[in-house]
């Protein structure tokens, strides 16, 4: 999933404090699993907001909307009535759903109530660590399963680099060696000599490297 | 072993005798005469000198001009290239602009992280890992080929080097990984700093069984230490460092003004013990901010005066 954070709320009060009838969009994706952008966030934001504006001596409206997902057209559709009762959308779904709706609702400011940070996984709840980059050209099946694009803080693909030290990344012994991941996977697969086949240089052109991405599945296109 | 380029370094490994190199870190400013001032002090010690490219992320002087410099002088500099800052474009572009001042000596590294140093707030780049730039310089010097396909003018002529730690771990990949780098076409290894020669020699015996020392020189990687607190730090809190106890002991024992002096005595005595290992095929001498050491050390090791060649 779509792993976000969120914002202090000083921040997002520094961007919406001049506005007095203000929405804050939730979705029910990602950002409710990783408990940053769901109803319960949704709520908890709406009421820290109304109570900013009631201390500021403000008479502000701030209602509260959470949607299935704000990254398809038929969810963000059901806003379409009341939106203009609205001059502030606050999304804190991930940075996708701010933007969709901004293209949606092409005069309504929609600013990010999260801070959007990666494609992860729970470790446990109030944990959740970094998976994928979205490179575009999978080597997963090369890696022993573990990624070293999204895993290496230098993304080699031949490392270990001479930093690893006991399991543990260079930057920080919080940090496991994505390498120390992969010849551990790849000995428990009895596997190990394929850590000496040199990886080759990779085609970054899929990554965000090549400008913005699509894909296109004509097969499913109606 | 033959040549296969003009380096002095080649030459000097090539012809058997026991190679030795040093390092120049960069001014943090333009002022060419820290290099100068540096590479006066080892030049007729070493048969090269590296020049870092901004070591532990700090930003410095860059590597290619200083290499120049030292070229200029007379002096056989060896290119420190890391991964993390350019991609592969300005990686080939400055292996070429080296080359184009006949610089004949190239080091492949991927670099510390840039959360060690001044900008760690910045990105990195990675484009390629340091075992694709030993294949990636070797193909523009063997196949006289751009990674793109088009054909290099005057190809570089470099000779091939990368760095190994035997000490970092998994300590069970550290010869296969070695292995790796030679299949890549690297040529000659400068190793991280030894202090645990104990374990080097465990590595150097697998390097042995796979025959790596017969396709790869390896200069054995030389740091002396100025004080107890130096070997303390190393151990603590360097990723990857191996500095046994008995090494910090043997300083902290040691009268405070005393200290320095030790560490050039183990130095020594580590570069004495490691000549008799087979596959060893030089010294890389890393005196950090402490050149004018490097002198002494060479000579005390036996390993002066350098070889002359033609």
């Amino acid at each position: 999933m779509i792993v976000a954070d969120k914002k202090p709320i000083k921040e997002i009060i520094e961007e919406v404090k001049d506005h007095r009838n203000i929405l804050v969009l939730g979705c029910n994706e990602c950002v409710t699993v990783c408990e940053a952008g769901g109803k319960k966030e949704a709520g908890v934001l709406a009421s820290a907001l109304r109570m900013y504006f009631l201390n500021e001596g403000h008479n502000a409206r701030v209602d509260e909307v959470t949607l299935e997902r704000q990254c398809d057209h038929e969810y963000l559709e059901e806003i379409r009535d009341a939106i203009d009762g609205y001059d502030a959308v606050i999304s804190i779904a991930c940075g996708v759903g701010v933007q969709f709706t901004a293209e949606k609702y092409h005069d309504k400011p929609v600013l990010p109530g999260v801070n959007t940070c990666f494609m992860g996984a729970t470790e446990k709840r109030g944990l959740w660590t970094e998976r994928c980059q979205g490179c575009g050209q999978c080597i997963l099946a090369r890696t022993g399963g573990i990624c070293p694009v999204a895993r290496c803080a230098k993304r080699l693909f031949n490392g270990p680099c001479g930093g690893s030290t006991e399991g543990r990344c260079e930057i920080n012994t919080e940090v496991d060696c994505a390498w120390q991941l992969i010849i551990d996977r790849l000995k428990a697969m009895d596997r190990l000599d394929d850590y000496e086949t040199i990886q080759p240089i990779k085609d970054w052109s899929t990554d965000r490297a090549g400008g913005p991405r699509k894909v296109v599945r004509e097969d499913v296109q109606s | 072993m033959k040549s296969q380029t003009p380096s002095r370094l080649e030459r000097v490994l090539a012809a058997g005798h026991m190679a030795v190199t040093s390092e120049c870190g960069p001014p943090r400013g333009s002022d060419p005469e820290v290099v100068e001032r540096k590479a006066e002090m080892i030049k007729d010690h070493v048969d090269a000198v590296n020049i870092t490219d901004n070591q532990t992320s700090v930003c410095r002087m860059c590597s290619l001009a200083a290499c120049i410099r030292l070229k200029t002088m007379g002096l056989e500099p060896v290119l420190q290239m890391v991964t993390r800052d350019r991609n592969r474009i300005a990686l080939q572009s400055d292996i070429l602009g080296a080359a184009s001042f006949d610089i004949y000596n190239i080091l492949c590294l991927s670099g510390d992280h840039q959360s060690f140093g001044d900008s760690a707030k910045g990105q990195n780049v990675h484009d390629i890992d340091s075992m694709q730039l030993i294949q990636t310089v070797r193909r523009m010097r063997d196949e006289g080929k751009f990674l793109g396909g088009d054909d290099i003018q005057r190809p570089p002529r470099m000779f091939v080097g990368a760095a190994a730690n035997p000490f970092a771990d998994p300590f069970e990949i550290r010869v296969p990984r070695l292995a790796k780098k030679a299949a890549a076409g690297v040529e000659f290894i400068q190793t991280q700093c030894i202090y645990n020669l104990d374990k080097f020699e465990e590595w150097m015996k697998g390097v042995r069984d796979r025959g790596l020392h017969e396709t790869v020189y390896i200069l054995a990687g030389m740091t002396p230490m100025k004080s107890a607190g130096m070997a303390r730090y190393m151990k603590k809190r360097v990723p990857g460092m191996d500095v046994p106890d008995e090494v910090v002991d043997r300083l902290a024992k040691t009268p405070k003004e005393k200290q320095a002096e030790e560490g050039i005595n183990i130095c020594v005595e580590a570069m004495q013990r490691l000549q008799e290992v087979e596959g060893v095929a030089g010294f890389h001498v890393m005196a950090i901010e402490w050149e004018e050491k490097v002198p002494e050390i060479v000579e005390r090791a036996g390993l002066y005066p350098r070889p002359a060649l033609d």
